[in-house]
């Protein structure tokens, strides 16, 4: 079979099985555009913004575990699209972009739309290419859905001069199976050895606690680390990223840890002796204060990126492999070990992580006469019976979202973790729903978040997307706000935006649903309302308490036992410090 | 401490600023970096002296491995090795001032390769601390230019940084 370029692009990507392309056209892109016109296999989602093909394509990967492919053209598309693979690239997501380029004879002479794009993006992507000859395009793109979804995953860039493309130039296709690399071999197993020796550390242990991260999701290693946890009887703690790596629901889950986690899960971390760190990096975010994290543990640290391993806290017993068999191999173990703890050991441990749990740490005013995002929070878990799909954007509401919904279930949970990147939340909940038809997709996000993508309120109308988008307005952007208000002696300079814009009016234009909610006593019905137009997406605009505050939280520079709450340990819990 | 790292990377284009990228990037030095390709013509070798601690290597190490074209790598400060560097200095000569430079430059094991009637160049190989002994040697002023390559270097022994 003799194909061009463009037309050996799209067999690529029917035959990798991708089912959408997120993209945007444009001059060096036009021969792929135009095989793209002849087919019907993969379907083309022509957003409004290349950074909206990115997030979208990047959520379609967290909820599917299948790599997102996105389609630009060179200079500006190319550049629209580096925030979103950055956003991809600091949350280890599988994702492929393909830009074009301007034609090989001109490159490097300053043409129309041309940017180095392979140069700028280096930075971002786990690996980037330039195709030079279209001979070696299949294998290629290949080589790109190899690398960017084995491994720790990430973004595989391809760069495609526009002469590869010509649709004059026809080549034998073929599509390898399989492709190796000489000088990229993963590593999977991880050491028996290590593993024993985890093993025993953490049967050992007095206070222990597991503490899991995005590569549990990435590794679809969830049931093992819930039959692990549950094996051992100890707490876990979920990073941002990891959430509904564990159910949130059950007993044995102590909430989020870091900035803004629960008071139980830091105070567990900072008083446990044995820490399991699963697919999780010590962010920054994290961990608080390097010098007085964790005083009294040890750690044993389990990830697929040996360089993940001890890079910001030094741990005892590294293991480097793919999380899903290390636990597997670890259970087994377990079930073979009679040495395991007595247990008034642990039930000791628990009696004071309960101790901590009474604190209340997440409680707010449930008296007030405005809206309290929480509150809208949980009145979205209850409305879609903690089973959405839920995206956020960034600040307070995606906080919110992170602590009071509980996800049960892995791939649920929709966020830009590492980068924090304004502007993922809508474009991302389309990617999730056009992977879901049937499953309800909200958009947890803010009235400034929600204006740096809304343009693809056109691309969720154009694509039959219909998503839900709960906009916690608290006319600030909160989460600067609220650091000022700190850290800066409420000095709010820019964190103000004097003219919104009427969202239900803006949600009308675009041809959706929009709905004001101003009381409290209005939430759950404007939800309830919202989710039963299935075939709608609804802008549902909730004017909340400009004043509210994320807690707990860890200041910059503090550890982990040093948490601003709400109400102070033992206080009584509806005394307000703040 | 300083280390001198030995890499094989696919010799493609781009790949020397994957490598220096990820030296900027992340923050750490780069004393001297030589790069040519080797008896395999798709692979490039690159010679890096760099300094840190344990850790900074540590990572240095894992980042570089981590980097897809990089094929593979090896820390030679870990084990016995050799360093060589190659330098061409042009230096001001006089009547007078030939025939002591000329003596320095074969108690350094030099050779003077080209020669005109106010200076010479002299071409010398060896451990980068020799190399900085002779140029110390001569008075400020007489040392026109100094081109070094930065070290490169080898393990001792059978064993070789190969496929």
């Amino acid at each position: 079979m003799e194909l061009s370029g463009g037309q050996i692009l799209v067999q690529c990507l029917k035959d990798e099985g991708v089912e959408f392309v997120f993209g945007y056209p444009g001059g060096s892109v036009l021969h792929i555009y135009d095989a793209i016109f002849h087919q019907d296999d993969v379907k083309h989602i022509l957003v409004r913004h290349e950074q909206g093909a990115t997030h979208s394509a990047d959520a379609y990967a967290r909820a599917t575990g299948k790599p997102g492919v996105v389609l630009v053209t060179s200079g500006p598309g190319a550049t629209n699209a580096v925030t979103g693979i950055a956003t991809a690239y600091m949350d280890s997501i599988p994702m492929v972009i393909l830009s074009g380029q301007v034609p090989s004879p001109v490159i490097g002479s300053d043409a129309f739309q041309e940017v180095d794009t392979v140069g700028i993006t280096r930075p971002c992507v786990k690996h980037n290419f330039l195709v030079k000859d279209v001979n070696q395009l299949a294998e290629t793109i290949k080589k790109a859905f190899y690398v960017a979804s084995t491994g720790r995953p990430g973004p595989v860039l391809v760069d495609i001069p526009k002469d590869i493309t010509d649709p004059n130039i026809k080549v034998p296709y073929h599509y390898p199976k399989k492709v190796s690399m000489r000088s990229y071999n993963p590593v999977v197993v991880g050491h028996k050895g290590q593993i024993k020796k985890a093993v025993e550390m953490l049967l050992a242990a007095r206070r222990p606690i597991i503490y899991s991260g995005g590569g549990v999701i990435l590794g679809e290693a969830s049931r093992e680390l819930t039959e692990l946890t549950r094996l051992l009887g100890y707490p876990i703690t979920n990073t941002l990223m990891g959430l509904g790596g564990y159910p949130a629901t059950d007993k044995q889950f102590v909430g989020m840890l870091g900035m803004h986690g629960t008071y139980e899960a830091n105070m567990a971390m900072h008083e446990s002796d044995v820490i399991l760190a699963v697919g999780a990096r010590f962010d920054d975010r994290v961990t608080g204060k390097l010098d007085e994290f964790c005083p009294y543990a040890k750690i044993i640290h389990i990830d697929i990126d040996p360089a993940s391993i001890s890079k910001t806290v030094r741990v005892d017993i590294p293991i480097v492999g793919d999380v899903k068999p290390v636990l597997e191999l670890m259970i087994e173990l377990i079930k073979d070990n009679k040495h395991i703890q007595p247990k008034p050991v642990l039930d000791a441990w628990w009696e004071l992580i309960n101790s901590w749990r009474d604190v209340k740490c997440l409680e707010y005013d449930r008296n007030s006469p405005l809206i309290k995002p929480q509150y809208v929070v949980e009145q979205l878990y209850q409305v879609t019976r903690g089973d959405a799909y839920i995206t956020s954007d960034v600040g307070q509401h995606q906080m919110y979202a992170a602590q009071f919904y509980p996800f049960d279930k892995p791939r649920r949970w929709i966020n830009s973790g590492g980068l924090g990147t304004m502007g993922f939340g809508l474009p991302a909940a389309i990617g999730v729903k056009l992977a879901f038809p049937d499953a309800d997709v909200a958009c947890i996000t803010g009235e400034a978040s929600i204006q740096m993508c809304i343009q693809e309120l056109s691309t969720a109308l154009q694509f039959n997307a219909p998503v839900k988008i709960v906009n916690l307005n608290n006319r600030y952007m909160g989460m600067v706000r609220q650091w000022q208000e700190f850290s800066y002696q409420s000095r709010y300079s820019q964190s103000y935006m004097d003219t919104i814009p009427d969202f239900v009016k803006l949600a009308e234009a675009y041809g959706h649903v929009g709905i004001l909610v101003e009381k409290p006593e209005d939430v759950r019905g404007a939800l309830e309302e919202a989710f039963k137009l299935k075939d709608r997406t609804v802008f549902l605009d909730f004017i909340t308490d400009r004043t509210e505050n994320v807690y707990p939280m860890i200041e910059a520079g503090k550890g982990h036992h040093d948490m601003k709450l709400r109400v102070a340990p033992g206080a009584p819990a509806d005394r307000e410090l703040s | 401490m300083r280390h001198i790292i030995s890499i094989l990377i696919e010799n493609e284009s781009g790949a020397l600023s994957r490598v220096s990228g990820l030296f900027s990037a992340r923050g750490y030095n780069i004393e001297s970096l030589t790069v040519a390709p080797t008896e395999d013509p798709t692979l490039s070798r690159m010679t890096l002296v760099t300094r840190g601690n344990d850790e900074i290597i540590e990572q240095i190490t894992k980042q570089l491995n981590k980097l897809i074209d990089v094929v593979k790598l090896i820390d030679l400060a870990e084990a016995v090795h050799l360093e060589r560097e190659l330098m061409l200095v042009k230096i001001k000569t006089t009547q007078e001032s030939r025939e002591e430079v000329k003596s320095m430059v074969e108690i350094f094991r030099g050779k003077i390769i080209d020669v005109t009637p106010n200076s010479y160049v002299v071409e010398m190989t060896g451990q980068s601390s020799k190399l900085d002994a002779f140029v110390q040697s001569f008075a400020e002023g007489s040392i026109i230019e100094v081109v070094r390559s930065g070290p490169t270097g080898i393990s001792r022994g059978e064993k070789g940084l190969h496929l």
